[in-house]
């Protein structure tokens, strides 16, 4: 039994980090249709504002449970600043080319972006853990667990709820569900396109940038971090459909309870097992779990 | 005449006669100072998750000491300017990008860029890629890193050398550290990363442990991506598994990631650490790496190299320009220059003071041994072209007056008493008892 809490305990919480960064991923590609390579750029450089700010805040003698808000200002500063610079300076000039072309355009800004943070935080490692033991340990099916955790698993409940309110319930989330549905007709009834397409992708940047920076107090943030967390954030936005919220937050839970599973189990079948997972999914659903059925326009 | 001397004396005012004979002498000079040139192309990660860890400190090395060597600032016998005269030129590559581009990358420094010997890699797959080109290119090949046993037990090489020992010594080690600390072992748990390093690391320390501790048990045997970032899930597993030690193998931002979140769960209160490779982490981390973690080096290196007046310089040169003491990676790149220096100065002397060829260079350095910082290293292995050195185990304190990870309880070890005899092959080795190894 104990066993069985402490698969479904951490396999939640590396659900709840996949899934702040996943959501990112399919709000860019529901409203934009492009596949963000550069996404796991904007997450690093999250890291590395994330840990430049809360070193700052630690610096000027501030408690490290308040460092949190820093992460969040950090995610906020790196959407305002480098959301519309790409999207407006670079991918704005390839809209309705080809998407392949638009995938490369991203995996361009992908290696510009690497280049950037090394430039800016230089290759030396950067530790803020003192937040990331700011919230104490709890003891969970005879585990001992951060308290940290377990903020994570209620940040990305947040963030789940919030951008499902918004995208539901607000009169701009009404013209965001329009513009996916068809960019043309939203166009036609008078909706400035281009301006959700640029708030869609700041909110994409956001969700990247805050996963990277509520990781940074859990790791050493230094360079290389973009290209692990892009494999596994597409394998989770294919299992649950690209662009569905709800697809990314069960994608998540499935990635991370299949491989919290396997590292308990069957350790060597750890990453064997969310990709068998994928597969058997699609087989049955080509589309993901919650992709919406396309009318095919002729 | 007298008169058309004037003329010609006023015409060639002495400024110009002496830009002139300038000019000469320089035209005359310069395929005596091309000549005069040693290119050494150094080939390390510059980006990348083994930048900061490894290729970065190794290539600051690099820097600071063909600077020295150039200016002939190092100690005896290594005081001559250059390489016995010849002025030492660098050009540094960065090793990311995977195999396949290395291979091209070495190519270019041979063919375009001209380079008398290549000093590189850290990665494993990266060296078992280029040795077999250079090899066939016939060219000069210095492995300052890598630690796969396999690239001198599988294959024979004329023109290629690895010039630090290969993993076997550090797993070897810490289970001969283990065994003479009289540390309690009777289950031990296991966290690799899950490639080449990883998994040999993870064996070689695994066929010791039956060696020395007959009937220890290995409990959580986990082998995480490389570059996983996240271990909450393996610390869980590992917390289910009660144990008297955890071995390690990570490295790098690995590494500090697991002793950071590990460490936040209380895991190193219950296991022993034991690290195979972990000194680089020690200055970064500070007070947040755990006390009383079992750790080595890859060799007898940083706080636990030997005292020398050749390490004495090395250290403090390095320490100056870098605000921050040497560890494995600029020791093995060191140790690599300064044995490049001594075969390149025995066969200019063979050669009558020329620049040497890539045969007699190969010559030179094959079966040699010199000093290092890190101690004496000695061609022993792979028909001359694998080195063997000493190692050295210490454990982790933090120094709160000195604001740094001091080492405690060193132990050193000979390079006969951890490394395989030149007859086996390392698995072999450690299978058959350590047969021939001279332990104190």
């Amino acid at each position: 039994m104990n066993l069985l809490l402490t698969i479904l305990f951490d396999g939640i919480t590396y659900a709840s980090w996949l899934f702040i960064v996943a959501l990112g991923l399919t709000l860019v590609f529901g409203v934009l249709k492009i596949l963000n390579i550069a996404h796991g750029s904007f997450y690093a450089v999250g890291a590395y504002a994330g840990a430049s700010l809360v070193g700052w805040m630690l610096s000027m003698q501030m408690a490290p449970a308040f460092t949190v808000v820093a992460l969040f200002a950090a995610a906020v500063g790196v959407a305002v600043l480098l959301a519309p610079l790409t999207e407006r300076g670079i991918l704005r000039m390839f809209y309705g080319r080809d998407e392949v072309l638009l995938v490369l355009v991203t995996y361009a800004m992908f290696l510009m972006l690497e280049d950037i943070t090394k430039l800016l935080w230089g290759v030396n490692p950067y530790y803020v853990s003192d937040t990331y033991q700011a919230f104490g340990i709890l003891n969970i099916a005879g585990q001992s667990y951060v308290g940290y955790d377990v903020l994570l698993i209620g940040l990305a409940i947040g963030c789940g709820l919030l951008t499902w309110w918004v995208l539901n319930r607000t009169r701009q989330g009404k013209i965001v569900t329009a513009v996916i549905h068809s960019a043309e007709v939203a166009s036609s009834m008078g909706v400035n396109v281009s301006r959700i397409y640029t708030l869609a992708f700041m909110g994409g940047v956001f969700f990247a940038a805050l996963g990277g920076a509520l990781t940074a107090p859990m790791i050493s943030v230094q360079p290389g971090l973009s290209v692990g967390v892009i494999i596994v954030s597409f394998a989770v936005v294919i299992i649950g459909g690209l662009g569905s919220i709800e697809g990314a937050a069960i994608g998540a839970l499935i990635v991370g309870l299949s491989r919290a599973t396997a590292v308990h189990i069957w350790p060597p079948a750890e990453l064997f097992s969310i990709y068998v997972v994928m597969a058997v999914i699609l087989m049955f659903r080509p589309e993901g779990m919650f992709q919406r059925i396309q009318a095919r326009k002729i | 005449m007298e008169i058309a001397e004037k003329k010609w004396q006023r015409r060639f005012r002495p400024q110009w006669r002496h830009a002139l004979l300038a000019t000469a002498v320089a035209i005359a000079a310069a395929p005596a100072l091309a000549q005069e040139t040693f290119k050494v192309g150094i080939v390390s990660f510059l980006s990348g998750q083994a930048a900061e860890s490894f290729g970065v400190p190794a290539v600051n090395g690099a820097k600071v000491l063909i600077d020295a060597f150039n200016k002939g600032q190092a100690p005896a016998p290594y005081n001559k300017p250059g390489f016995a005269g010849m002025k030492i030129e660098a050009v540094y590559v960065d090793e990311a990008g995977g195999a396949t581009k290395q291979v091209q990358e070495m190519r270019n420094l041979y063919e375009r860029e001209k380079v008398d010997a290549v000093v590189g890699y850290v990665g494993s797959g990266d060296c078992l890629a280029v040795a077999p080109v250079a090899e066939e290119m016939k060219r000069f090949l210095i492995l300052y890193d890598c630690g796969t046993p396999r690239i001198f037990e599988e294959n024979k090489y004329q023109y290629v050398f690895r010039t630090a020992s290969h993993a076997t010594m550090d797993n070897v080690a810490l289970a001969r550290y283990l065994k003479m600390r009289n540390v309690k072992v009777e289950r031990y748990n296991l966290i690799n990363q899950d490639y080449a390093w990883g998994q040999d690391s993870r064996k070689d320390f695994v066929l010791s442990m039956e060696q020395l501790y007959k009937g220890a048990k290995v409990e959580a045997d986990l082998l995480p991506k490389f570059g996983a970032g996240q271990y909450g899930t393996e610390i869980s597993a590992l917390s289910t598994k009660p144990a008297d030690i955890l071995h390690s193998s990570l490295w790098g931002g690995d590494l500090q990631a697991f002793i950071l979140q590990a460490n936040a769960r209380g895991v190193f209160q219950k296991q022993q650490g034991v690290f195979s490779a972990a000194d680089h982490v020690l200055p970064a981390l500070g007070d947040k790496m755990p006390n009383g973690v079992i750790l080595g080096a890859r060799g007898a290196y940083g706080l636990m190299s030997p005292k020398s007046a050749l390490n004495d310089w090395w250290f403090s040169l390095y320490e100056k320009a870098n605000n921050v003491y040497p560890v494995q990676a600029p020791y093995r790149m060191a140790q690599a220059l300064f044995g490049l220096k001594a075969a390149a100065e025995k066969a200019m002397a063979a050669n009558g003071g020329k620049k040497p060829t890539q045969e007699q260079l190969a010559a030179a350095l094959k079966g040699s041994q010199w000093e290092s910082p890190a101690g004496t290293i000695r061609m022993a292995l792979g028909d001359g072209q694998q080195a063997i050195q000493d190692t050295a185990i210490g454990k982790t304190r933090y120094d709160a007056a000195r604001k740094m990870v001091m080492l405690d309880d060193i132990q050193r070890f000979g390079a006969a008493c951890v490394n395989p005899p030149a007859n086996m092959k390392s698995e072999d080795w450690i299978k058959a008892g350590f047969p021939g190894a001279k332990c104190p």
